[in-house]
């Protein structure tokens, strides 16, 4: 077999060309060397087939937000497990949050996650640098050097920016070299001592709440600011129907704003805590039905531009606690798309808009600094997922490639999950079904 | 085919009791939230048999011979504690008492190391009271003994609910529409909590007082997910009609952390005195769970005077305890 394959025969949907039709993609070279309908027209002669009968055939998902824990935390994960685990879900491009250890605030740190990304890692491995110096929220990073050392914008995530100050001057500063500021966006006066959302769910189990004004009141604050300032921000994992009402209303200023949301915020509600399961124990937390009902809706209307992951993985001990001793975060990055595929399946969005956010819009926010991603169009990279939408299967963590298990979906059965990933024409994760054969 | 005596029975003077089999159905005692009322009557009957033994010359009977049992307490206590003690060793229980003080918890053992280690050790039941809400919930999942909350964080203190409802039970003739009334710290008591399901369970009406900053979050709507209760925060209006009154615990670091004014305003306004108690029924009767900050919360002179049963509620606390403990071992004696 040659450095060519043929994906034969399935539905291909790039909503960065509009395009959602049957059809068939030659990958040669690790690049996307045509598509199309009718394989008479192949400029190729000699490839290998898999047969995507059946299959959806989209751009490689982006991830913009998610911890792969190294350096500092790599019982919890490193960049080569987390990458593949995130190659399983169907990723070719992620975006690693610095809260390491050290954080990632320095050009030193910044080649150190390139280059073990590139030794080690499954997909593409673009890192967020800090907003402050080890995200003590003091002083600002060398923003320009981490710029110059690749870095897709800015964020103290885990922790908001609590200092006003220092936010309008991250803002500012930040404007010259045209990358975001991406906020975790959390009063954490308001939100102190706080294991879940606030509401009669937290009263009944006696855990202290964390209420929805915690984080508009900061998406209002950075809103405010980048009004002041111009400056891009990018709001990361809303979750309350509040931050979309104001969202709503900056877009309408049209201010250079954007914003994400997790599978486990459009889809969970605070009742999965219930129990005290640690592993619903997540920052900011499940909400309720009317907010997750928003959040849908948010994104259907473009409020909300992109999904991210926020895989959080941590150990079985970590999880394995008393409730308030437990870390936030969920190792979401083998059940991110089987739980989006529910919503699709509950009719409650399109496949195409489902693509288009974990493709198309990413890429359009990461800019085109690393190559032109998120996209189907020939000669471009071949970063590919392939979906089959209908498969069921059960959730099983001890079958997770990501060292984290914590994942409060154990058990549960999902239709729909991805077949195969390729990344710069190379399967990076293949389904046992999925065998590519040689032509005849 | 089942024969009397085969079936188990609360039948420690030797009469015919009710059927355990067909009512009991705890391996745990977590909280009161998934008490059937029949079950919760049915440790109100055990009690009763209970008591009968505590006011024998020799107050032992071997109900649990050769089991043991551990008392985990990762926050001090007196009352609570003595009073699993000496329920246990009444029915010929082993016991050990662990303190979090003394313990390899010091040394930062996590509490799933100490619960297997206890397992190991071949511990029956544990009692465990902790600071975080849920804790037991963890333990019960994570080891065989039978697990007996005894206070966790904010959520529950199903033992403390059972001998208040006992309590009750010894002065008013039916729960049903009795009329309660907590008042106090609602949003941080385990107490408050376990009392409002065992409560409403029995068919009682309760009434919460407190400042806003003290009452939990999400209690002005009907939900599935928790029992529905009037809230009123002007104390006269919440105990008009009151047949009982319950007062809770001010932790004095309220006031610090800024939910209170000043303890000068709350003993004004909350502190259950006479004067306030004269709006409640001329029968009422005055519970607090304890210990008891006077003249804080509730005046001396209820806390002393003939309303107040609140040394009642200390003594029913080790029958209700040998109660729970026979009921859970199976009550096969």
């Amino acid at each position: 077999m040659t450095n060519s394959i043929l994906i034969n025969n399935g539905r291909i949907i790039d909503p960065s060309q509009k395009m959602d039709s049957i059809g068939s993609l030659l990958i040669v070279n690790g690049r996307i060397a045509w598509v199309g309908d009718n394989n008479d027209k192949l400029p190729a002669s000699d490839y290998g087939i898999l047969d995507a009968k059946g299959l959806i055939i989209c751009p490689g998902f982006i991830d913009m937000h998610c911890h792969l824990r190294q350096p500092g935390f790599e019982e919890k994960e490193t960049i080569s497990s987390g990458s593949r685990a995130a190659a399983k879900g169907g990723f070719t491009t992620i975006c690693c949050m610095p809260n390491t250890n050290p954080p990632l605030d320095s050009q030193g740190m910044i080649d150190y996650i390139k280059v073990t990304a590139t030794n080690e890692g499954a997909t593409r491995v673009l890192p967020i640098g800090c907003i402050s110096r080890a995200r003590a929220g003091k002083e600002l990073v060398e923003m320009g050097e981490l710029a110059e050392a690749g870095v897709i914008g800015f964020s103290d995530d885990g922790e908001p920016v609590k200092s006003s100050r220092l936010m309008r001057q991250a803002m500012e500063y930040s404007l010259a070299f045209g990358l975001p500021i991406i906020e975790h966006c959390e009063d954490t006066l308001l939100s102190e001592n706080g294991q879940m959302n606030e509401g009669i769910i937290a009263t009944k189990l006696g855990l202290c709440g964390i209420p929805n004004a915690a984080e508009e009141n900061i998406v209002s604050r950075d809103i405010a600011l980048a009004e002041l300032t111009g400056a891009r921000l990018h709001v990361a994992h809303v979750s309350t129907r509040g931050s979309v009402e104001l969202l709503r209303r900056a877009k309408e200023k049209d201010l250079n704003i954007t914003a994400e949301v997790t599978p486990h915020h459009l889809t969970l509600t605070e009742d999965r805590v219930i129990n005290y399961d640690t592993n619903a124990k997540v920052n900011p937390p499940l909400r309720t039905e009317k907010d997750v009902e928003t959040l849908i809706a948010a994104l259907k209307e473009g409020v909300i531009d992109i999904i991210v992951t926020d895989h959080a993985p941590h150990t079985d001990n970590d999880k394995l606690c008393e409730f308030a001793l437990a870390p936030f975060g969920m190792s979401v990055f083998e059940t991110a798309i089987s739980s989006l595929l529910k919503l699709v399946h509950q009719k409650q969005i399109d496949i195409k808009l489902l693509i288009s956010k974990l493709t198309a819009e990413p890429a359009k926010i990461i800019g085109n600094n690393f190559g032109k991603l998120g996209t189907l169009t020939v000669g471009e990279t071949a970063d590919i997922t392939i979906l089959n939408p209908d498969i069921e299967w059960v959730v099983d963590v001890n079958r997770f490639v990501s060292k984290g298990k914590n994942n409060p979906l154990n058990g549960e059965k999902f239709k729909g999950k991805v077949m195969a990933t390729i990344h710069n024409g190379k399967f990076t994760y293949r389904d046992d079904s999925i065998k590519p054969r040689a032509k005849v | 085919m089942r024969t009397i005596q085969q079936e188990k029975r609360v039948s420690l003077d030797g009469k015919r009791g009710i059927p355990i089999d067909s009512v009991w159905q705890h391996k745990h005692i977590l909280d009161l939230d998934d008490f059937t009322p029949a079950e919760i009557e049915l440790v109100m009957q055990t009690t009763d048999a209970m008591h009968e033994i505590l006011s024998r010359p020799i107050k032992k009977v071997p109900a649990l011979r050769g089991k043991s049992l551990v008392t985990l307490f990762y926050e001090p206590s007196t009352r609570t504690r003595s009073s699993f003690d000496l329920a246990a060793k009444n029915l010929s229980a082993d016991v050990i008492n662990l303190a979090a003080s003394t313990s390899s918890v010091l040394k930062g053992e996590c509490l799933v190391d100490t619960l297997e280690t206890l397992e190991a050790l071949g511990t029956d039941i544990i009692i465990m009271r902790h600071p975080h809400s849920g804790s037991p919930y963890v333990a019960a999942r994570h080891v065989k003994a039978h697990i007996i909350n005894a206070g966790d964080g904010w959520h529950a203190h199903p033992t403390q609910a059972l001998l208040d409802l006992y309590t009750i039970r010894q002065h008013k003739s039916k729960f049903k529409d009795l009329k309660v009334t907590i008042i106090g710290d609602i949003k941080h008591s385990r107490v408050a909590r376990s009392n409002i399901w065992g409560l409403t369970k029995m068919g009682a009406r309760v009434k919460l007082c407190c400042p806003f900053t003290l009452l939990p979050m999400g209690l002005d709507k009907s939900h599935g997910n928790f029992p529905d209760i009037e809230v009123e925060p002007n104390i006269d209006r919440a105990l008009k009609g009151a047949d009982v009154a319950m007062a809770l615990r001010l932790q004095l670091e309220r006031q610090q952390s800024g939910l209170l004014p000043s303890l000068r305003e709350y003993t004004k306004m909350y502190q259950l005195t006479e004067e306030k108690l004269a709006h409640a029924k001329d029968d009422v009767i005055v519970l607090h769970p304890g210990p008891v900050n006077e003249d804080i919360e509730i005046s001396s002179s209820v806390v002393h005077g003939p309303r107040s049963l609140i040394n009642q509620q200390v003594k029913n606390g080790v029958a209700v305890r040998m109660a729970l403990l026979y009921l859970l071992s199976g009550g096969t004696h």
